[in-house]
């Protein structure tokens, strides 16, 4: 107490570039409430019951004044609306090799699991000036992730993956929320981003510890599943191969295709009957209830990992 | 004019029972004042111990629990027993058939039975929360209230279901009122605004309502036998509930808005001696902000993970929906250009009202901006932005309407210089608690936090200052009315030197209306050089 806060911390350029749309829509805010309230003290003060103001000119052509504050409202919103638009697209488009995250919400705290295998609760490190994106999970109710310093926010879904991407550029520690209301303590489930620079990021994956990494834990729990006995090579069943798959067109037994993103990864481990590769029989039991939002994120990252080999050994 | 010994609604009958199964759209209205006041009073209590529990960051209330029920209870109560039907059951039921030259509603014990239901589903819900309480919000999201709530959900959710099928009938029976029971010479076109804001009002009311009245259900069937229809662990779609509930609740916040909107409406044309700039293009926009209403309910769903093309085009229609609240303001602004205005206490709300409701819609705008509703969202901006709307817009324009028709309703004026400060007292109090919400809302302060980060301490301090401020403004009314009631002058048919219908009769007017059917023959709001023309004539 004893400051008053008027403008949040920036970590990025994409929150400066979003200030610029919010600062300029103050502006025209400001002037048109500026001008509503003053014509109405004008007209109040001019037009008060017992003054001579002039009173003859009533103009009997009013469709003209509506016509003109319309069309002006309407090309002002419109602009808005692309503006908006135009900056929003980028948030939908995710930069190829981002460094990849897997966040799993649950009441009330958020876990982090990095690609090596570092793990960590509503703690958040992450290397400046270089793309994350997080791949995010709820093990039960919705929550939503929200890192105010960089102006980006995300419903947390429980049974799909939702996902979102940020580059922080400024190092330094960042409030962390969940902005959804999610229970007892929902204003307790948060923490901090750390924005380090490339060597203080070094240091701290190290000073992790030496895990294996997450796609190496996902391939153990390949094999203990059994995922393995039908999914590689010999396998007494017939199932798709997986190496590849990752990020690659899918053609379903219903004739359309999907692209094999995280999420249909995660569907096809908990639904498998719903969107069946074409040319397979639908043999291969769910495992809905049997594996964590941990676990799953595990898995995904395997696959994801023999999808990255095969395609770079092609090129 | 005023015989006071003359027989009026108040007096033709009397005792408690005469009351409680009266089919007379005054007395029914009187009904709705008392309970909709008892409504706000347990909605305000509620308010009064959230802006308490933030003055210090842990939260001075502790329990978690406890602010959370609060923040539902102050959201349950408000929307559904203050808000929705706040000016439509109390001024509308009294004034529309005054207004339109009528003996009554169309259907009289029906808008009885809307009361009792209405009372029901409050006495239900109230009762729900005071056992215990909820903790989901109003907004009931799903898995949340189907497997993690707790508290009296199922009791919660029948008040409201109940409740709801009063709305309906009110809706229903202004729709065929207004249809079927105008005046001789009461042509569309002649309609004051007013009863324009109710017919739209109206048709929201019985299109949306049944869509609530189903997604509760839903959610009931879900909570209760477990069908899975919005939680994941059933096969549901958590996504499904929030658009089903979002599809009457977005047209609910036009419910709420639109009769403040022709509420203000008549007072500044009355006020400013003067037409009103406009009529047909205010009267087409209430049209048009009800149809387009329905369209943008996706919105509120920027980040909750719906397709980015309907995120696109919901973006684009908020503001379509914006330009026809901008051209009333306009109107009502130009409506002062050459009037001779006085400033008597609903024209000081009216101006409170223009200026509050602005502000709020110009936000709407920021948040309508699809990136910028990505920082926002679910922040003190948008409870800022939505109390600008709701508290600003439609309580101001309930009492703006409450003091314009106090004199016809109970025929006693009010001590007027009692009632322009608490106009004025309102308009500061409610700006110095919710600005300050915005400025929190863009730091990032996230909605429904029961303890929050010690930087924001300084702006919930004067949120909280301004709110008891606030307070004091809207509990005056309550005693310089209760003394008006006692001791107040008597007033005659017109005070305010209007020109409607409503103003031809006796204050209070007789049990009957109109001793016999009136003929319009002009356009409302008619001043020759700031004498008015009233509507009726003599032929």
């Amino acid at each position: 107490m004893g400051q008053f806060p008027i403008w949040p911390e920036r970590a990025g350029a994409y929150a400066a570039r979003l200030d610029f749309l919010y600062i300029c829509l103050l502006v025209i805010a400001f002037l048109t409430a500026g001008l509503v309230i003053f014509l109405l003290a004008f007209f109040a003060a001019k037009y008060r019951h017992g003054s001579n103001a002039d009173r003859s000119g009533t103009t009997k052509k009013t469709w003209r004044w509506e016509v003109g504050w319309t069309t002006i409202s309407l090309l002002f919103f419109v602009g808005f609306a692309i503006w908006g638009a135009r900056i929003y697209l980028r948030l939908y488009n995710p930069p190829p090799n981002a460094l990849q995250i897997f966040i799993v919400g649950k009441q009330w705290m958020w876990k982090a699991e990095h690609p090596g295998g570092q793990r960590e609760i509503n703690e958040l490190h992450v290397p400046a000036g270089q793309d994350v994106r997080l791949v995010m999970a709820s093990e039960d109710v919705i929550h939503s992730f929200y890192i105010p310093a960089l102006r980006i926010k995300q419903d947390v879904v429980p049974g799909r993956y939702e996902t979102m991407w940020f580059r922080a550029d400024k190092p330094g520690r960042y409030h962390l929320f969940c902005a959804e209301y999610c229970g007892t303590d929902h204003a307790h489930m948060g923490g901090w981003l750390t924005v380090l620079n490339a060597r203080e990021y070094a240091d701290w994956l190290r000073q992790q510890g030496g895990q294996q990494t997450l796609a190496r834990q996902g391939q153990n729990l390949f094999r203990r599943y059994g995922c393995s006995g039908c999914h590689e090579p010999g396998g007494t069943v017939r199932a798709p191969e997986l190496e590849g798959v990752y990020g690659s067109p899918v053609p379903l037994s219903d004739g359309s295709v999907v692209t094999a993103d995280e999420r249909y990864i995660r569907d096809s481990i908990l639904d498998p009957k719903a969107q069946v590769a074409a040319g397979y029989a639908p043999v291969m039991p769910t495992f809905a209830g049997q594996l964590s939002e941990d676990d799953l994120a595990k898995l995904v990252a395997y696959i994801q990992s023999i999808g990255a080999t095969k395609r770079e050994g092609a090129r | 004019m005023s015989a006071p010994a003359a027989e009026s609604y108040l007096s033709a009958r009397i005792g408690i029972r005469s009351w409680l199964l009266t089919t007379d759209h005054k007395r029914i209205a009187l009904l709705y004042f008392a309970s909709i006041t008892f409504f706000f009073a347990v909605g305000g209590v509620a308010a009064t111990l959230i802006r308490l529990n933030l003055i210090v960051p842990e939260g001075l209330l502790g329990s978690p629990d406890l602010y959370n029920r609060l923040f539902t209870m102050h959201g349950v109560i408000m929307v559904w027993f203050f808000l929705i039907p706040s000016i439509p059951t109390t001024m509308g039921n009294f004034i529309i058939p005054l207004m339109i030259g009528a003996r009554d509603l169309a259907f009289p014990r029906l808008n009885l039975l809307s009361w009792y239901l209405y009372i029901a589903g409050g006495v239900i819900t109230v009762t729900a929360l005071l056992l215990g309480g909820v903790d989901t919000g109003w907004t009931f999201y799903e898995p949340y209230s189907t497997f993690y709530a707790t508290g009296y959900i199922i009791l919660t959710i029948f008040g409201i279901f109940v409740a709801g099928f009063s709305s309906i009938l009110t809706g229903l029976n202004f729709i065929v009122t207004i249809h079927k029971l105008r005046a001789p010479g009461m042509t569309w076109y002649r309609l004051p605004v007013f009863v324009w804001s109710t017919y739209a009002t109206s048709l929201i009311l019985v299109l949306a309502t049944p869509v609530l009245a189903m997604t509760l259900l839903m959610l009931l069937a879900e909570r209760v036998l477990h069908v899975g229809i919005f939680s994941p662990q059933l096969g549901g779609d958590p996504l499904l509930f929030q658009h089903m509930f979002w599809f009457y609740s977005h047209p609910a916040v036009y419910i709420m808005i639109l009769p403040s909107m022709g509420v203000i409406s008549e007072i500044v044309p009355v006020f400013a001696r003067k037409p009103l700039f406009g009529y047909e293009f205010v009267v087409w926009c209430s049209i048009a902000i009800a149809a387009i209403g329905f369209l943008v309910w996706g919105h509120h769903m920027f980040v909750a993970g719906q397709s980015l093309y309907a995120s696109l085009a919901f973006s684009f229609l908020s503001y379509l929906v914006a330009v026809p609240s901008a051209i009333k303001v306009f109107n009502w602004t130009a409506t002062l250009h050459e009037g001779w205005i006085r400033f008597d206490a609903p024209m000081l709300y009216a101006f409170g009202f223009i200026g509050l409701f602005t502000i709020g819609g110009l936000t709407g705008l920021f948040l309508a901006a699809l990136p910028i509703d990505v920082h926002v969202t679910d922040t003190y901006f948008v409870v800022a932005h939505f109390h600008y709307i709701m508290v600003g817009g439609a309580v101001m324009g309930y009492f703006a309407g409450l003091h314009y028709w106090w004199p016809k309703i109970t025929g006693r004026y009010y001590p007027e210089y009692w009632a322009r400060f608490a106009a004025i007292l309102a308009f500061f109090g409610f700006n110095v608690t919710f600005f300050p919400q915005f400025i929190l809302g863009y730091l990032g302060m996230p909605r429904r936090y029961q303890a929050y980060p010690p930087e924001f301490q300084i702006w919930h301090v004067l949120s909280s200052a301004g709110a008891s401020i606030l307070a004091v403004g809207y509990a005056l009314p309550l005693f310089y009315f209760t003394w008006s009631i006692l001791k107040g002058d008597r007033a005659p048919a017109n005070p305010w030197e209007a020109t409607g219908l409503e103003w031809t009769i006796r204050s209070p007017p007789p049990p009957e209306n109109f001793d016999r059917t009136p003929t319009v023959v002009r356009p409302p709001y008619q001043y020759d050089r700031g004498k008015p023309c009233l509507q009726v004539g003599n032929d």
